[in-house]
């Protein structure tokens, strides 16, 4: 365990940060209140309030709920784990870098505090749940923050990976627009795969957050039913999550 | 967490009493070995076959302009960069194979800072003493003298984002000295602070050395600061061109300096070639017109105070003006290299040079 100290000090660090720092938890919420809320409303209003899914119909912010949360996680992951550049920049990463400690902890611990504030965020969201019409469980909620971590976890290390490479903060406008919103947009966390066209099918399929998205429509909307199966999403998360992190690990003690 | 005798491997376990907890024993002999440490960065060679031996206890001096190999030598020993050939122990540990060791060994304190500016004074020094296996019912005691030390104690619960860049250095050295390291390293320890700021930071210095038994290493291009250390070595192209104790390295120059401006620097030498079998150097005017205008000639006597009227006596060319001194560090940097310190890398060239060397040394490798 002795080598694992490290990634506890960097966990704790990281999460001591987050929590300090009230206006980002609360402002990483705006954007999903704001999809839901609007976007929602809008698109629900003109698509029409009723989607057909699986015989009956649904409430389009319903549909959306489960792909929102998983936009939160994505984005708050990813920024949580690309503060490594803001480590480089302000010097931080050289006093980890120079510890008596083995840098895959650097950044294994990136991964899993990136992970536990991402999830973090996740869950707040739940709140929101009522208003979007999803009625949660309690059951629903223990099958969740797992979920929520596990995908998260993909996220983050693919957050790690970036950053790894990125040696300013000026190239995550880049991965914003290249990596995030192709990631987010092609999950089906806006709209049913079903009808789209075979590109995108297959792009989605390569997607992590996918599998993220239809694992938590699967354990939150019960009676529509999903894309794979819950327990295939799962497999492929942690298969995901692994060689995100593998690769992560290496690119990091690599490069820095 | 478990104890913290043997907590890294690579460590033998502890003897001493429990303040020393957690700091590998000290080795016997000189605490710093240097036997021909050479980088190479895509066949330019930044640090080129250079060895010293530092013994336990001094303050030893890296002194070179900008760009000479002091950074790069300091990240070798730091364990931050693979040296291309060549050997160094430090405090019995080699840097190439015993990595956690030498750390565990060490305080480093970097030209840029490296605090977490989110976190406050103490949070950044205990996070500090967990990377470093201080074991945490000593924590808060170590925390607390070291932040005594720098005069920080007030401080201890404010963000350091606050705090001012002098404040920020004291902290950084505070929070290197939390593991109780046998050698602390200090790159440019005092550059960019103001005046009272350096001459405290310094007395930080002395102040460690007799409590800690502490080696201090320290790299810098102010003269004024070499002169404080017990040995230094001058640094130029990658090479050591001299290391000796202040004092000697002053006599070494011969005596006093003389100093003119003349209106013809080319035939005022040529004039005290001829006249007084003097060989003068020749200081080109600043490039940034803040002084005097004129080259200055530069002239080693040993006895300047006598020589001097003669020498204005004997001639004809226009002098402007004229100075005599005692050496200083300056004058022994400009008669080994040629060249004066703070000149920061004249020619393109050089500058290249320095960017590509500071690039690579801070970037780093493991």
């Amino acid at each position: 365990m002795k080598r694992f100290r490290a990634v506890y000090i960097i966990w704790l660090r990281d999460l001591k940060r987050h929590f300090r720092d009230r206006a980002r938890i609360v402002g990483s919420l705006a954007s999903p209140i704001i999809f839901i809320f609007i976007l929602g409303q809008g698109l629900g209003s003109t698509i029409g309030q009723n989607l057909p899914v699986g015989g009956g119909t649904l409430d389009y912010k319903t549909f959306m709920f489960p792909g929102i949360l998983g936009m939160t996680v994505l984005f708050a992951g990813v920024f949580a784990s690309v503060s490594i550049v803001w480590d480089r920049e302000f010097g931080f990463l050289k006093e980890m870098l120079v510890a008596p400690v083995p840098s895959w902890s650097i950044a294994l611990g990136k991964v899993i505090s990136g992970a536990t504030i991402a999830s973090f965020q996740g869950c707040i969201m739940l709140v929101l749940a009522p208003f979007a019409g999803v009625s949660l469980s309690p059951l629903m909620i223990a099958e969740l923050i797992p979920t929520l971590f596990l995908v998260a976890c993909s996220m983050t290390g693919m957050g790690v990976l970036v950053a790894s490479r990125l040696k300013s903060m000026q190239g995550f406008q880049m991965i914003m627009n290249f990596i995030m919103m192709p990631m987010f947009f092609i999950s089906g966390a806006m709209f049913p795969l079903a009808n789209a066209p075979t590109w995108m099918d297959t792009l989605s399929k390569i997607d992590p957050l996918t599998y993220g998205v239809d694992a938590l429509r699967d354990i939150m909307l019960t009676d529509v039913p999903s894309r794979y199966a819950f327990t295939t999403d799962i497999a492929v998360i942690a298969l995901l999550s692994a060689a995100m992190l593998a690769i992560a690990i290496s690119t990091f003690s690599r490069q820095t | 967490m478990s104890a913290p005798s043997g907590e890294n491997e690579a460590i033998a376990p502890e003897t001493t009493a429990t303040v020393e907890a957690g700091r590998p024993p000290a080795s016997q002999g000189p605490v710093i070995q240097v036997d021909k440490l050479t980088r190479r960065f895509n066949g330019f060679t930044a640090v080129d076959e250079v060895s010293f031996t530092i013994g336990r206890k001094e303050i030893f001096g890296f002194l070179g302009p900008n760009g000479a190999g002091k950074t790069t030598t300091i990240s070798m020993l730091v364990t931050l960069l693979k040296p291309t050939s060549g050997h160094a122990i430090l405090n019995g540990y080699d840097i190439s194979t015993q990595q956690d060791a030498v750390r565990q060994s060490i305080g480093i304190v970097f030209q840029d800072p490296t605090l977490d500016d989110q976190l406050t004074a103490r949070e950044n020094l205990e996070f500090h003493a967990m990377l470093y296996n201080v074991p945490p019912g000593e924590r808060d005691a170590r925390a607390h003298r070291v932040l005594d030390m720098v005069g920080l104690t007030e401080r201890a619960s404010d963000r350091v984002e606050t705090f001012s860049g002098g404040m920020k250095r004291r902290l950084e050295i505070a929070r290197g000295l939390m593991h109780y390291p046998h050698v602390l390293f200090l790159d440019e320890p005092t550059l960019g602070l103001d005046p009272q700021t350096r001459s405290a930071i310094w007395e930080h210095v002395h102040e460690l050395r007799a409590e800690y038994d502490i080696t201090v290493f320290l790299t810098t291009h102010y003269m004024e600061e070499a002169e404080n250390c017990d040995r230094i070595a001058i640094i130029d192209n990658g090479k050591i061109v001299a290391l000796d104790t202040p004092g000697t390295l002053k006599h070494g120059v011969g005596g006093d300096i003389i100093t003119l401006r003349s209106a013809d620097a080319a035939a005022t030498v040529t004039e005290l070639r001829e006249k007084f079998q003097l060989e003068a150097k020749v200081k080109p005017a600043p490039a940034d017109t803040s002084g005097p205008a004129g080259d200055r000639i530069y002239l080693e006597v040993p006895n300047g105070r006598t020589l001097l009227p003669q020498i204005l006596k004997g001639l004809t060319t226009e002098i402007l003006s004229v100075a005599v001194r005692e050496p200083t560090l300056d004058d022994v940097f400009l008669g080994l290299t040629g060249k004066q310190i703070r000149e920061e890398s004249v020619d393109k060239m050089d500058a290249m040079k320095t960017r590509i060397r500071r690039r690579r040394s801070m970037g780093g490798h493991r």
